[in-house]
């Protein structure tokens, strides 16, 4: 082991993306590892745990977790990563606000089993068997990993130094978030490092034909209406969530003719970007004509999945919603 | 009197289970594969606005988003009754091409090939990486990253993303493609051939011309004889974006086609109290257990099942090698797991050719990418092929496109149950008189590989990367636990 600074790279519930989004910096692979010793990094390199355990605490100089804490496993690995690292960062939508998969805090635990062992079309299932944590095959009680009940983010479990945003992070961002890293100049604790600190319309190829006040009679939905590629979404009545969202992806989503869907997340680290989103997209409804709000947001009939679709985890929304329906 | 010694590995819950249950000789009686996560992604699809399904689903999985994608926007299609118009089609088609030439590249080279290009008879410590760019050279090894470099840049401009792209609506596409594009995408079509050739003939050289690989391939030990499903187009030939459902039995002959909306006619799914995965099986035939041949509902997807139920390919140069293939094999179906490997380069070659063609299809440029949908939604289900099997996407929703309820049946799945018999092979070869040989994390580990199965569609487990640890259970007591770790 050389004194070059040490980098672990782990995994929670994470579905791969951001594996290969690491692996999408392939060609300055070479460069990092000339930089620094990867110590942990269980999809590519052959560690192990107690690999990892039997480094001094604070030696490792970054670790870089994606995905949200779902199981034990999850939870034990992470403290242990954090033990052994000067910085944790938060890499990633899921681990930095649960991501998609958070939406699943919109349910208990039963009722995913529920549906998914008994409910679904194509389950048979007459004696209504359903995994449990521990059952009895051929004599050996085989035992399955504890759930937690919700799925929360990196940071509601661990300390967590500084956040790398997208669903996935770019190649880009993922490399600038490494550099901030290895610089030596570190921001204020609970940064967000990597992407810009603009909104999404700052670096959208459709900026320039944003108005300075944008005013919508309407709401569409992506499937609705073929949109005019010159023109910014927003005043086409697409829900667009650029302005409420952080930039440094290049707007890749606009620049195919869709509307950005928030996986950057806020400006600001500490909002509730749901809420953010959701009070910008009403702020700029015109309802001044005979329309009221009403008739307008019933065009949405999805707000959560629209504007909390990476943050729901972070919110205390969805706790609320199970509650209300106990 | 239970004696189950609960071990530290325990809380390595994200590794693969295999527990191995002995009788009173102490051989194997039964081994199980445990799957051990759950993510729920059925349930929060209710409340969804349906046209939001391409980009929720494709988080299932970043290894192969495009599949999810796909399915869903078809199912889009199907949902609002809109037929996409004729370039969306082909640009669907297009990026779905690169995207399945660029996933099996990668394990052909990456993460299986290892067991071939290495060879199945050489030393663990060689069957990596590290040992693939020692045997084919390190100037294949750049070929390798500059290609997946290339098709993967090409579908973040096609497709919005690579990794969760965005493009699918019902009735079409979200961008066109440009004609200076269409210059670019020819040339990267010829090189996608000469790429997927190239793969083939270092496929031949290095396994097909050596005796002891084909035996091993061709071996008992990796062969179940079991049904096999996947797409096919109207002449009955391979087909990754669209067709019918195919299925034959283990014999060979068709046992049934059908169109992906009536898949609840054809496929049932059992469950298990050990495992959180599903197990899908053939309706008509029936749940037996955990056994292969004709009278057991069990059926296999993947390469080498889209091959078995197909009577062809639809380009020139992998229908050559489909040809060769079942000759040296033995004829259809082929039954033995391994030869996924090879099936799975036919299908480089196959997706390299459709990629070639659709860049030089007059039309691929035109810019009338999107019918608009007028119907009242109400069931939508589409069917891809996704690398690793065929892959289902079920929607209902109310009359504002919001989904009511969602059925996915994912690709690894399908293989579940056939997985499972090939664990437990493995543990019956090797476990014997209460001993446990090395030999089975082996075995076990390249009849998985070959398979190539995506956990992360159903856990957080990398393809091709599946630690796991085996328990040895006699009279309900842990007798023993062998752990293969991350690689």
């Amino acid at each position: 082991m050389t004194d070059k600074p040490k980098i672990a790279m782990y995994w929670c519930a994470s579905c791969g993306g951001c594996e290969e989004a690491t692996v999408d910096i392939a060609e300055r692979i070479l460069d990092l590892t000339s930089l620094v010793d990867i110590v942990f990094w269980p999809v590519a390199l052959d560690f192990k745990e107690e690999d990892v355990e039997n480094l001094p605490d604070g030696s490792v100089t970054a670790s870089l977790i994606n995905g949200g804490v779902r199981l034990t496993e999850h939870d034990h690995m992470i403290k242990l990563l954090r033990k052994k690292s000067k910085i944790v960062v938060a890499y990633g939508a899921c681990s930095a606000w649960g991501g998609v998969p958070g939406l699943a805090n919109l349910y208990r635990k039963e009722e995913l089993i529920s549906l998914v062992y008994h409910e679904t079309p194509s389950v048979v299932n007459p004696t209504r068997v359903v995994p449990e944590r521990r059952s009895i095959v051929d004599g050996a009680e085989l035992e399955l990993p504890d759930v937690f009940p919700y799925l929360v983010p990196i940071d509601q479990a661990i300390d967590v130094d500084y956040y790398v945003p997208g669903c996935p992070p770019t190649a880009d961002v993922t490399w600038k978030a490494i550099e901030t890293l290895l610089s030596g100049r570190l921001p204020p604790k609970g940064s967000i490092i990597g992407a810009s600190e603009k909104s999404l319309c700052d670096e959208c190829p459709l900026n320039q034909t944003k108005p300075e006040k944008i005013l919508i009679q309407d709401l569409k939905r992506p499937h609705q209406v073929i949109p005019d590629p010159e023109k910014c979404l927003l005043t086409q009545s697409l829900l667009c969530l650029g302005p409420a969202t952080r930039g440094g992806c290049t707007a890749l989503c606009i620049r195919a003719r869709m509307p950005c869907t928030g996986c950057f997340g806020p400006l600001d680290p500490v909002s509730d970007y749901g809420a953010k989103a959701a009070s910008f997209i009403a702020s700029i409804i015109d309802f001044d004509d005979e329309k009221s709000v009403e008739e307008v947001i019933d065009k949405l009939p999805d707000p959560i999945g629209t504007f909390y679709r990476y943050t729901l985890a972070t919110s205390r929304l969805a706790g609320r919603l199970t509650e209300g329906k106990r | 009197m239970k004696d189950i010694v609960i071990t530290p590995t325990t809380r390595l819950e994200g590794h693969g289970k295999i527990v191995v249950c002995l009788d009173d000789n102490g051989d194997c009686n039964k081994a199980y594969l445990q799957i051990p996560e759950l993510r729920g992604f059925e349930k929060f699809a209710e409340g969804r606005h349906a046209e939001d399904m391409p980009q929720i689903t494709s988080r299932i999985c970043g290894v192969c988003p495009m599949a999810h994608h796909m399915a869903s926007t078809k199912a889009l299609d199907d949902l609002y009754r809109i037929e996409p118009t004729n370039v969306a089609k082909k640009i669907r088609e297009l990026v779905y091409s690169i995207f399945m030439l660029e996933d099996h590249a990668i394990h052909v080279y990456v993460l299986g090939g290892p067991d071939f290009i290495v060879g199945p008879t050489a030393p663990k410590a060689e069957r990596n990486i590290l040992g693939v760019v020692a045997k084919v050279g390190k100037e294949t090894a750049l070929r390798v990253i500059s290609m997946r470099k290339t098709l993967r840049k090409t579908n973040e401009m096609l497709a919005g993303r690579t990794i969760n792209p965005v493009i699918g609506l019902p009735g079409g596409v979200s961008r066109p493609i440009s004609s200076s594009e269409v210059e670019e995408l020819k040339r990267i079509g010829n090189e996608a051939v000469e790429f997927a050739l190239f793969t083939l003939k270092v496929f031949k050289d290095i396994v097909l011309s050596k005796k002891e690989y084909v035996d091993a391939i061709a071996s008992e030990a990796y062969t179940h004889r079991t049904y096999y499903m996947g797409l096919v187009d109207e002449h009955n030939r391979v087909n990754f974006y669209d067709g019918k459902i195919r299925v034959i039995t283990p014999k060979g002959n068709e046992f049934a086609k059908f169109e992906a909306h009536d898949y609840l006619d054809q496929l049932a799914e059992h469950v298990e109290p050990w495992t959180y995965v599903k197990f899908p099986y053939l309706k008509q035939v029936g749940w037996r257990g955990f056994t292969d041949g004709e009278d057991n509902g069990i059926m296999s997807v993947a390469p080498l099942a889209r091959l078995n139920v197909a009577d062809g390919m639809a380009t020139p140069l992998a229908q050559e090698s489909y040809e060769e293939m079942f000759k040296v094999l033995g004829g259809r179906p082929v039954h033995h797991t391994l030869a996924n490997h090879w099936a799975r380069v036919i299908e480089i070659v196959y997706a390299a050719e459709r990629l070639r063609e659709l860049a030089n299809d007059p039309e691929i440029a035109d810019p009338r990418i999107r019918n608009l949908p007028s119907e009242v939604p109400r069931v939508g289900i589409g069917v891809v092929e996704a690398p690793r099997g065929t892959l289902i996407h079920h929607y209902e929703t109310d009359n504002r496109g919001v989904i009511r309820k969602a059925n996915l049946l994912v690709a690894t799945q399908h293989n579940a149950a056939r997985i499972a018999l090939s664990v437990d092979k493995a543990a019956r070869n090797y476990v014997k008189q209460g001993r446990v040989d090395q030999g089975m994390l082996n075995m076990v580990e390249m009849a998985l590989r070959a398979y190539d199965p995506c956990h992360a569609c159903a856990t957080h487990t990398y393809p091709g990367s599946m630690p796991f640890t085996i328990y040895v259970y006699r009279d309900g007591r842990l007798i023993e636990t062998l752990r293969r770790e991350f690689r």
